[in-house]
């Protein structure tokens, strides 16, 4: 339990932090070399002699018929760590100059290859983590507060309103949630600014997904609305939306916790799937859907496997989502026992 | 309950879903600025008047409650509207699409159910055991697989190593089952792969729960052999959850065949509806959605049918 939550905490540590480890800024071009594999790390140089420091050699273009770049061994460049370069805002507030690691002069590492225009996969990786985590963590909350709401007004008051807003949610869940999420998506706007888009997507996949955390705090408040302590409160001359907020709401926190878990892969996916189909976030920000983009070209996903980088980090850390939720899962069972 | 009466409610239950997923549907278009003519004002060849001409032949100039009365009328009529950007009914465009969609999501469902049971009940059986434990380790690694990693390990797959088709339905020239065979199987098995795990975990714990019900220590201590018991006696009792679960299943199968037909270039409803989305094509729009819930409510209302064959307690009144 420790240590998958200290490797989440870190996971997400280095992509709030992405300017301080990202060498690059993830809109920076290299036009030479577009495609390019990724840079290699040596210790050991061209006339066999062994270093401390491992180094990389510059790029030039290929001298063979296929093309592609091949290393200039020339030309060596030592890895340096904790370099000034390209000035950012750490976690978008403090600006700052440092980074983990660079090469100096006109050498350049890419550890994860580039891509079209020459950026920095791993530069693009992490910025579009915060733009793609970020937007997870709003749907997420969008959706449980929707569900929330929902929950407690349908387990709270009963009656009609409870049998619409179920029968709403029963509609919701049986929708196949591509298909409502193009539906949806079609109707607002194709070219937004970057923020808007960012808010609007995340709020349509958010609101999307209100119906299971409305049914499942539905069920925790219409049995703990019968507690005793509730009617005691309520003998007391309790109002209903004080018995709510005080007494019956903390009950569902353990469920919205592990619904959080359990949800946020489900929208960092769905993110990455409207971005990927070009209706999500827009270049030139990166965000791992339109990263992936790139991979609709069949010469692309032939040729340059760096370019499946976002979806195959996504599988490691809903690995820990999941193991996450599951955990908590089992810590409430025993809590309820 | 008689089974027409029951079944009479379901279906009942399913037009009313239906109904309300077109309004809301409507609704929401109407919400959305701009409209498929919109992108042609800024084309000089086109007079403002041809412009108004169009707007009215497809009614765009009317209130919403008239044009869902219209809309609706023509659907009774099997006409789901006009496409602009195809420039012809959506009815037989998206029969077309619909079927190589079903082409797809039909068999991916029926191997992903015939794998998922005979997986779950025996590692129900075993639980504890080897067999349990590799299946849920293997199931909880399978479910952190996102869809989209399949799909597109799966065209790298048929790119690289040219087994298998790259993308589409049938090659240039071919024609025939095996073509179609050939290239139905990589998206198949993607989908049946996003799919499995869930399922597997559910028949599991459906079947645990059953398992420890008396009526199976009973039948136990009668002698009766291991398979009839698991799957005569237990599976129909564990029946009642994993028939919900099968709506659910079809619904996100069909996400995922979204998924896998934009990426595998299958010309089923996915690419369809995504061209119509980027292309404001309104009544293309609405008619994939539609069409998607009726799949779904079919799939629902057979898994009705399913239960009520299956679960005897269902057909005494409550």
């Amino acid at each position: 339990m420790r240590w998958l939550i200290a490797l989440l905490v870190a996971a997400h540590a280095i992509v709030l932090f992405a300017g301080f480890f990202a060498p690059y800024d993830p809109a920076a071009q290299n036009r030479d070399f577009s495609f390019a594999s990724p840079t290699r790390l040596h210790l050991r140089d061209a006339g066999g002699k062994l270093h401390l420091r491992p180094f990389v050699y510059a790029l030039k273009d290929s001298a063979t018929e296929a093309g592609g770049y091949e290393e200039d061994t020339s030309r060596p460049h030592r890895l340096r760590f904790l370099v000034t370069g390209q000035g950012y805002k750490l976690a978008g507030v403090i600006p700052s100059q440092w980074h983990l690691f660079g090469v100096a002069d006109e050498g350049r590492v890419f550890l994860l290859g580039t891509d079209r225009f020459g950026r920095d996969q791993l530069s693009r990786l992490l910025y579009g983590g915060q733009i793609s985590i970020l937007a997870g963590l709003l749907a997420t909350s969008f959706s449980l507060l929707a569900g929330a709401l929902v929950g407690c007004v349908a387990g709270y008051f009963g009656g009609w309103p409870d049998r619409a807003l179920m029968s709403g949610a029963e509609l919701f869940l049986a929708l196949p949630w591509l298909y409502l999420l193009l539906g949806v998506r079609a109707v607002l706007p194709l070219h937004l600014g970057p923020a808007q888009a960012f808010l609007l997507v995340t709020s349509v996949i958010g609101l999307i997904g209100w119906a299971r955390p409305a049914r499942m705090v539905r069920g925790i408040v219409l049995s703990a609305k019968e507690r005793n302590y509730v009617t005691a409160a309520r003998g007391f001359g309790a109002s209903g939306p004080y018995l709510l907020r005080r007494h019956i709401l903390p009950e569902t926190y353990g469920v919205l916790l592990t619904q959080a878990t359990l949800l946020l892969p489900q929208y960092i996916l769905a993110e990455v799937t409207l971005s990927f189909l070009g209706l999500g976030i827009a270049e030139p920000t990166p965000s791992w859907g339109n990263m992936l983009g790139a991979l609709q070209e069949y010469h692309v996903v032939a040729s340059y496997w760096w370019m499946f980088a976002p979806v195959l980090l996504l599988f490691p850390l809903f690995l820990g989502y999941f193991g996450l939720a599951g955990l908590l899962q089992k810590r409430m069972q025993t809590y309820a026992n | 309950m008689r089974i027409a009466a029951y079944l009479g409610k379901r279906l009942l239950r399913a037009l009313v879903l239906l109904l309300g997923v077109s309004v809301l549907t409507f609704v929401l278009a109407e919400l959305a600025p701009g409209n498929f003519f919109d992108d042609m004002r800024l084309n000089p060849q086109i007079s403002p008047k041809t412009l108004a001409g169009l707007r009215q032949q497809h009614g765009l100039d009317d209130p919403l409650p008239v044009r869902y009365g219209h809309w609706l009328r023509a659907v009774a009529r099997g006409d789901l509207g006009y496409s602009f950007a195809y420039n012809s009914p959506v009815t037989p465009l998206l029969a077309v699409r619909a079927r190589n969609t079903l082409l797809l999501a039909i068999p991916a469902m029926l191997i992903a159910w015939a794998l998922a049971i005979p997986l779950g009940v025996w590692s129900a059986s075993r639980e504890g055991r080897w067999p349990d434990r590799v299946t849920s380790s293997a199931t909880s690694f399978l479910v952190a697989v996102p869809d989209l990693l399949l799909a597109l390990g799966g065209l790298m797959l048929a790119v690289r190593t040219r087994w298998f088709p790259v993308g589409g339905m049938e090659a240039a020239g071919a024609t025939g089952t095996g073509d179609l065979a050939r290239h139905l199987v990589l998206p198949v098995t993607i989908l049946v792969l996003s799919a499995l795990p869930l399922l597997v975990r559910h028949v599991r714990s459906a079947m645990l729960e059953v398992l420890e019900a008396p009526f199976i220590q009973a039948a136990r201590g009668h002698g009766i052999p291991r398979t009839e018991l698991l799957y005569r006696h237990a599976l129909p009792a564990a029946a009642n959850p994993l028939t919900s679960l099968l709506g659910f299943s079809i619904a996100t199968l069909l996400s995922g065949s979204l998924l896998v037909e934009v990426i595998m270039s299958w010309p089923g409803l996915g690419p369809l509806l995504l061209e119509a989305v980027l292309g404001r094509d309104l009544y293309v729009v609405i008619g994939s959605v539609m069409l998607s819930t009726l799949f779904l409510l079919t799939g629902m209302f057979a898994a009705d049918v399913l239960l009520y064959t299956l679960d005897p307690r269902i057909r005494r009144p409550s």
